[in-house]
């Protein structure tokens, strides 16, 4: 068998293999509205936590549960449901990306990852922020 | 102009002068290296090379300089330099000062340019006549262009309104705006730096960066050999002085890469030493194009072929370095990645993409040119040979390695202009990954995994050119007879209890095991037969073998993978589906609130929460849980797993699991959620009462009477067998409402000490415990009363099966590689020797017996 025969044989089978992959149901990154209109369908938010409501999580009645409300920038809001335990930074986060489902009235939420202050030791603001509690605090 | 008190500004400014020192000597070396290529006069050339040398001397000095200049300001915590102050401070222990250094970009950027250094300085001092009058001046050329970008990296000049790359020397001052900086005594209110980030706090901080950039520099020489080849035009003879760099690179990364894994997998709460995170898959990449180049080298070493190739994979090896440095440190991840460096603003950006183009854009173009001139073999090849099957496999794992790093680009994807409109209107949405991304990758790299660990078993018996008819049959009928046993003794015995994606999927898993069990074997056996133990050539065989150990270590420990921590036992049940094959949760809750002094049912085990304590951290606390085996009673199966947290200002939690290694698997736990209110302490004291069997005393609420004392009760509680010093007393408590409540206190001597079990009667708000003995057949029982119960404490605990494979393969297969690269390179026998020895003792200890 020739050579390039043979890559050319491996390279189709790597394409119907990549086009296979592809084919699944890729999420998107929605925003609380679009999510509402495709209920029961994964999909990524971005959104904040809304501080103004409150965040229910009851460890010894039950460690699975989480709920909480998110917003995000234009305006959306909903309530998140989380069967999981309580991210020890959730309400320091700046900036949430929720995975999961719409479920008529609440978000049932997968995975969550949060984008902290403390993890941006770059950023600038945080930095005046910090230096600020520093001198008041003496 | 104000005169600050305290700053010591002289180390920022011997060190900026080494930063310009070190890149203004990395641009007179390439001058001089790219002379020296270019003159055919050899005397000329050895004159330029010279020189260059003297000045790649200097650099090398300038770049140990500037390093100890950065250490010596964080370790003397002057924190009027922003880099001491983002990144040390004064309670950090001393033996995370290497760490602070790395963590930021610009520190990890020193540690990559000066592992290039070394191995520049390494190349320098090699005195072979064919490496002095071809390569040396073409490799050093490709070396100090990377060092020139990775000196502008941490310049921080300004050319008009652009900084050039972020000094490790700036002042805090001229970072942070605010209006303590006009005050002289600024820095007396600065009292500590930020520090490291807890999460690093951990000793994999210290070893694995360091690791993991020389693997990554180290994939410099056969991109800096594959352009010598072109530049030379000697197009093939580059191969051989570059296999024991791309050996001792493969080996180095393939370290570097799973010493990522065991550290999330010892002390990051990710559950599990891989995740598929881009920042781990932007790793894992240029290895497996790298062992695609070191297969195809061996291909045109042994038969003439698969030059081309060769040239391409050395090449791509490095870009995908480049690209992944692009990646995780552009912030262009921030979405998708847990562990992604965050954006260093915008002109470090433009130039890491400059750093990547550069690299890439000409020298595949100069493949290109040249790749006529290349010579190939026309003549068709035997499909029986060794040479056949190798090139498949590198060819799949090239191709791996595209599908993987296609997926992980996809958040570049949505930022690429044009791609990103048309990805909206097809799909409409942003891009992103699907439900179960882990699958996405699995589900491919279980065919991956099928097919390497089928070639990885037979190609090793063809033989190069021709392989003679029969003599494949007649050599691999024993390890397909061992195969097939020991595949059906594994599916009787330990079958694979994986039914999250179907039976398509668990029968993959199945045919990859085989596969798998089929190369150890074949390897092993071709090590003893063939090679007639001749350990000299058996690296390879020992490399495959250990590779494919691993990865059948991963298939089992993934895929039986085990939650204990179900919530259910709690009495909590949160309804789930059913999965329709095995009648089991589809998807259990894994989190369980473990009360203080409460034992709870964990798969085997019974786990009680007994204490906490405090660390030598500030904010550090440890958790004490008991564990016991209710199936087995041998002091091996009652351990203390000690999982701990850091609890941050604004109660942010960083969580460090704690595992308990057997054999057999791994208990591994973690705390999931420990943030108790304050209301919650506890400030009630014990009581002590001492009592005789069936006497009566009084608490706030009733009485309570000592019922018996039983000697190692074997019972629903506890187990313990005749030979364990153990005593249980029943206490009746009651309440003024006439309610009955039995509690259970325990006293154990054992080798872990003193041990007392405490029981709780919860309605009544009471701890119990079994204080101590006196005298005449009386026991001390403890009495609290709290106002307020409960001290928790939510976790999580996996069993990881045979776990310990995935480290053993590990081990084995960088002993393997390194003992082809101690073969490749004619180190004399007694180095080699040592070399291997040092190895093997890092290895084991790392990944077996550290932590």
């Amino acid at each position: 068998m020739k050579r390039t025969h043979l890559i050319i044989l491996i390279g189709i089978a790597a394409l119907i293999v990549g086009l296979l992959v592809f084919s699944v149901d890729f999420s998107t990154y929605d925003t609380i509205q679009s999510a509402k209109n495709k209920q029961g369908k994964f999909v990524h938010l971005i959104a904040k936590l809304d501080k103004s409501m409150p965040i229910t999580y009851d460890p010894i009645n039950n460690p699975n549960y989480l709920s909480f409300y998110a917003v995000d920038s234009l305006g959306g809001q909903t309530k998140v449901v989380y069967h999981n335990s309580k991210p020890g930074d959730l309400e320091k986060s700046e900036r949430i990306v929720l995975k999961g489902k719409m479920q008529q009235d609440h978000f049932d939420c997968q995975d969550i990852l949060l984008k902290c202050p403390s993890k941006y030791k770059d950023d600038k603001k945080m930095l005046e922020q910090k230096m600020k509690e520093e001198v008041s605090s003496k | 102009m104000i005169q600050f008190e305290g700053e010591h500004l002289l180390p920022g400014q011997i060190g900026h002068f080494f930063v310009i020192l070190a890149l203004v000597s990395a641009m007179v070396s390439l001058i001089g290296f790219v002379a020296a290529f270019r003159t055919p006069d050899l005397q000329q050339k050895q004159a330029w090379q010279k020189f260059s040398s003297i000045s790649f001397g200097i650099h090398f000095i300038s770049i140990i300089t500037i390093f100890s200049i950065v250490f010596y300001i964080c370790a003397n915590h002057y924190f009027e330099y922003m880099y001491a102050y983002k990144h040390a401070s004064k309670e950090l222990e001393s033996k995370f000062l290497l760490a602070c250094i790395w963590e930021g970009q610009e520190g990890s950027f020193l540690l990559w340019s000066m592992w290039h250094a070394t191995i520049g300085l390494v190349m320098l001092r090699i005195k072979n006549e064919n490496h002095l009058s071809r390569w040396k001046a073409p490799v050093m050329t490709v070396i100090t262009t990377a060092q020139v970008f990775l000196m502008l990296m941490i310049l921080g000049i300004y050319f008009f309104d652009v900084r050039i790359g972020n000094s490790l020397f700036t002042l805090t001052r001229y970072e942070i705006p605010g209006p303590i900086f006009s005050q002289p005594n600024y820095l007396s209110f600065i009292k500590d730096g930020m520090g490291l980030n807890v999460l690093l706090r951990n000793y994999w901080m210290v070893i694995h960066p360091p690791i993991l950039f020389l693997g990554f520099a180290l994939t410099i020489v056969p991109f800096a050999y594959a352009f010598a080849g072109l530049q030379t035009k000697q197009y093939g003879d580059w191969v051989k002085p570059a296999m024991p760099w791309v050996l001792l690179c493969a080996g180095i990364l393939g370290v570097g890469i799973m010493m990522g894994g065991k550290w999330a997998y010892e002390s990051l709460s990710f559950g599990g030493y891989w995740a598929w995170d881009p920042v781990e898959n932007a790793s894992l990449v240029p290895w497996l194009i790298l062992i695609a180049g070191l297969h195809t080298m061996l291909i045109y070493k042994a038969t003439g072929r698969s030059l081309r190739a060769s040239y391409l994979f050395a090449i791509l090896t490095f870009v995908f370095v480049l690209y992944s440095t692009f990646l995780t440190r552009t912030g262009i991840l921030g979405d998708t990645s847990v562990h992604a460096f965050t954006e260093a603003g915008k002109a470090i950006n433009v130039m890491i993409g400059l750093f990547v183009l550069t690299f890439a854009l000409p020298m595949l173009s100069y493949l290109l040119f040249n790749l006529k001139k290349i010579p190939t073999i026309h003549q068709e090849e035997d499909t029986n040979t060794r040479e056949f099957f190798m090139f498949i496999g590198a060819l799949v794992f090239f191709f791996a390695a595209l599908f993987i790093i296609l997926i992980t680009s996809i958040p570049v994807y949505s930022k690429t202009p044009f791609l990103k409109d048309l990805i909206i209107k097809l799909h409409k949405g942003p891009l992103a990954m699907p439900e179960d991304a882990e699958f996405l990758y699995n589900k491919i790299m279980i065919l991956v995994a099928i097919i390497i660990g089928f070639l990885t078993a037979v190609t090793q018996y063809l033989k190069y050119k021709k392989t003679p008819a029969g003599y494949l049959t007649k050599q691999l009928k024993y390890p397909i007879i061992a195969t097939v046993v020991l595949s059906i003794a594994l599916f009787l015995l330990y079958p694979i209890e994986y039914h999250k994606h179907g039976l398509g999927f668990l029968i993959a898993i199945y045919v990859a095991l085989f596969f798998m069990i089929y190369a150890i074997i074949a390897n092993g056996m071709y090590i003893f037969l063939v090679l007639k133990s001749n350990l000299k050539f058996a690296g390879g065989s020992l490399a495959h073998l250990g590779f494919t150990l691993m990865i059948a270590g991963m298939l089992i420990s993934s895929s039986n993978k085990q939650v204990i921590s179900d919530s259910s036992v709690n009495g909590i049940n949160v309804p789930v589906a059913k999965d329709p094959m095995t009648k089991k949760d589809d998807n259990p809750t894994e989190n369980l609130t473990l009360i203080r002094q409460v034992p709870t049912k964990m798969g085997d085990y019974q786990v009680t929460f007994l204490k906490d304590s405090a660390g030598n951290e500030k904010g550090r606390k440890f958790y004490h849980l008991f564990f016991q085996n209710t199936n087995k009673q041998s002091e091996n199966d009652r351990f203390v797993l000690q999982p701990d947290v850091y609890i941050m200002k604004d109660n942010n939690m960083s969580s460090n699991p704690d595992t308990r290694s057997f054999l057999t698997k791994d208990i591994f736990t973690y705390i999931s959620f420990a943030i108790n209110t304050k209301e919650n302490e506890d400030t009630a004291q014990f009581k002590t009462f001492v009592m005789a069997e069936g006497e009566k005393n009084y608490y706030g609420n009733g009485y309570f009477t000592l019922d018996s004392v039983v000697k190692n009760p074997n019972n629903e509680k506890f187990h313990f067998t005749p030979n364990d010093i153990a005593l249980m007393a029943a206490v009746t408590f009651v309440s003024k409402d006439s309610m009955h409540y039995k509690a259970y206190p325990l006293i154990q001597a054992d080798s872990l000490g003193v041990l007392q079990v405490d029981d709780t009667v919860y309605a009544q708000n009471l701890f119990v415990r079994f204080v101590g003995i006196e005298e005449g057949h009386k026991i001390k029982i403890g009495v609290k009363e709290s106002s307020t119960l409960i001290d928790f404490v939510t976790v999580k605990s996996y069993i990881f099966p045979y776990i310990i494979l995935v480290w053993i393969g590990l081990i084995v297969m960088a002993f393997g590689i390194m003992m082809s690269m101690v073969h490749r390179a004619n180190l004399s026998p007694k180095l080699g020797a040592v070399v291997l020895v040092l190895i093997s003792i890092g290895l084991c200890y790392m990944f077996l017996f550290a932590g």
